[in-house]
C-alpha cells in the first residue's frame, strides 16, 4: 500500500510519519501531484496558521488538486478545516470539500482547546471498534460546527463536528498519531478503507 | 468534557533521564524512551522533558532523543531547557516534539514567542514560569529560581499570553521540592486574568495537592516530577480519586 503525506510546509509531520510506522506501513512525504495521485492512500496534515498554510498549497498548486482526489483522503487539524468551506482563522477560503465554515471559540473558554476531550455520535468506519466517549487529543482554536457530514462530535464550549466524512474524504481535528492506542486504531481503521 | 491532563516532567541529562528513578521493573533507569513508555502506559496524558545539560554536545542529543521517544510514544510530549532561538525549535519539532517550552530566553527577548507563535502555531509554544514571593509580590526567576527579574508574575503572564504562547507552564520556587502542596491562589489568579491554559508545577507531594490544584487552582494541567518517579503517587490511583472527586479525567 502507497500512503503518501502532503508535505507542504505546515506544521509538525514527522508524528504521523513514526504512527504510521508502528501500524507497520511506510509512508512517502511529497508535494508531488502524480506522486500523490498514485497513492492508495493519502494524509493531508497541518498545523499552525490557517492562511499561511493555504498560501503554502496555493503556491504548489494542491489546493486544486486536493479535491480532485478520488483515493481515501485523510485531514487532521488543520487539515480538517483547510477542507471545509472557509475558516475565520485569517478568513481564509477554503478547498470547499466540507460543506462547513470553520468559526472561533468565544472566549467563555480557554483558547485554544489544549487537551483530551471525548467524540461521541461515532459514525462510519473510521470509528469502527472504537467505543463512544473516547478521549482524543485536541488542539485548536477554531472549529467545525455540527453539520451533516459530522461523523464525530466533541463538547467544548459548543457541540462541535470533531470528525467530517464525504465521498472519500474523511477529516478529524483531534490528533489520532498522538491519541494513544484508540488514535493508531483510528490511523489503522482509515488506511483499510 | 475537556480533561484535566497529568503530566510527568523528566530531567534530561546529555540524552538520559537524571534524577534517580524508582522503577524496579526499568532495565535502564536512565533511558527516557522505556520511562515515557511506562509513564504512557500507565495513563500519563503527556510528557515534558526538560534538558538540564550545558554541554556543546546537548542539542544532537537532545534531538536524537526527541527523535526516539517520538518513534516509539503515541501522546503528546513537550521539549524545555536551553531553547533560545526559531532555528532551535524547528529541529525540535521536525524530530517529533509536539510542543516546545522557552523560559529565560522568552525573558531576554520576548519577540522570539511573538515569533515562534507565528512560524509554528500558539498550540507549541508554552512559556515556563518560574516565581516565588518576595515581600509579597510573585517576581519572576531565572536560572531555575536562582536570579530575579524586575517582572511580576502576572504582568509577564498576561503579555506572554497576548504575545501568542499556547499555554503557560507555572512553577511556585516557594512550594517547589517541599512537598506541600502547589500554588492554589497565584494559580487561580493566573487562571482568571488570562485565557489560555495554565499547567501547575512545584510542591506535589500526595494525591490531594492534584486535587486542590484544579479544584482551588483552577490548573488545566499538573506536572510533577519525583513523586512520580518514586512511585509514592502512581498515575492511575491518582486519576481515580481525581474522577472520585467529579474532575473530569482521561481513564
Amino acid at each position: 500500500m502507497k500512503i503518501v503525506i502532503i508535505n507542504y510546509g505546515a506544521g509538525n509531520i514527522q508524528s504521523i510519519m513514526f504512527a504510521i510506522e508502528r501500524l507497520g506501513f511506510k509512508a512517502v512525504l511529497s508535494n508531488n501531484p502524480e506522486e500523490i495521485q498514485s497513492a492508495d492512500k493519502v494524509i493531508f496534515p497541518g498545523v499552525g496558521e490557517a492562511s499561511y498554510a493555504m498560501k503554502k498549497l496555493k503556491e504548489s498548486g494542491l489546493d486544486s488538486l486536493i479535491p480532485t482526489l478520488k483515493q481515501p483522503v485523510f485531514g487532521i487539524c488543520l487539515g480538517m478545516q483547510l477542507m471545509c468551506n472557509s475558516t475565520e482563522e485569517g478568513n481564509t477560503k477554503g478547498l470547499g470539500i466540507f460543506d462547513v465554515d470553520v468559526v472561533k471559540f468565544t472566549s467563555k473558554v480557554k483558547v485554544p482547546q489544549m487537551g483530551w476531550n471525548q467524540i461521541y455520535n461515532l459514525k462510519t468506519d473510521l470509528f469502527k471498534g472504537v467505543s463512544e466517549n473516547e478521549f482524543m487529543y485536541l488542539v485548536h482554536s477554531f472549529y467545525a460546527p455540527k453539520c451533516a457530514e459530522a461523523i464525530a462530535t466533541t463538547n467544548y464550549d459548543v457541540e462541535y463536528a470533531s470528525a467530517l466524512q464525504k465521498d472519500n474524504f474523511y477529516g478529524t481535528q483531534f490528533h489520532p498519531e498522538k491519541s494513544g492506542d484508540v488514535g493508531e486504531k483510528i490511523l489503522r481503521n482509515f488506511l483499510k478503507i | 468534557m475537556l480533561a484535566k491532563r497529568i503530566i510527568p516532567c523528566l530531567d534530561i541529562k546529555n540524552g538520559r533521564t537524571v534524577k534517580g528513578v524508582n522503577f524496579v521493573d526499568l532495565r535502564d533507569a536512565g533511558d527516557p524512551v522505556e520511562l515515557a513508555e511506562i509513564y504512557s502506559a500507565e495513563g500519563a496524558d503527556e510528557l515534558v522533558f526538560l534538558d538540564i545539560s550545558a554541554t556543546e554536545e546537548r542539542r544532537k542529543t537532545l534531538v536524537n532523543m526527541v527523535r526516539s521517544v517520538a518513534e516509539k510514544i503515541n501522546i503528546p510530549f513537550t521539549v524545555g531547557g536551553g531553547i533560545s532561538s526559531v532555528e532551535d525549535v524547528e529541529i525540535l519539532l521536525n524530530n517529533g516534539a509536539d510542543k516546545v517550552s522557552i523560559n529565560s530566553s522568552a525573558v531576554k527577548n520576548p519577540q522570539l514567542i511573538n515569533d515562534l507563535a507565528q512560524k509554528f502555531g500558539s498550540q507549541c509554544v508554552v512559556v515556563a514560569i518560574d516565581a516565588k514571593q518576595i515581600d509579597g509580590q510573585w517576581i519572576v526567576h531565572l536560572v531555575g529560581g536562582k536570579v530575579p527579574t524586575e517582572l511580576n508574575l502576572f504582568d509577564w503572564a498576561v503579555e506572554v499570553a497576548e504575545r501568542g504562547a499556547g499555554e503557560i507552564l507555572f512553577t511556585s520556587m516557594d512550594n517547589d521540592g517541599t512537598k506541600k502542596g502547589f500554588a492554589n491562589e497565584a494559580l487561580a489568579k493566573l487562571s482568571g486574568l488570562i485565557n489560555i491554559p495554565i499547567i501547575a508545577s512545584g510542591g506535589a507531594g500526595n494525591i490531594q495537592h492534584f486535587v486542590d490544584s484544579f479544584k482551588e487552582g483552577k490548573a488545566d494541567a499538573a506536572l510533577a516530577a519525583s513523586v512520580f518517579h518514586f512511585k509514592e503517587i502512581e498515575i492511575k490511583a491518582l486519576k481515580q480519586e481525581l474522577k472520585n472527586n467529579k474532575i473530569e479525567v482521561r481513564i
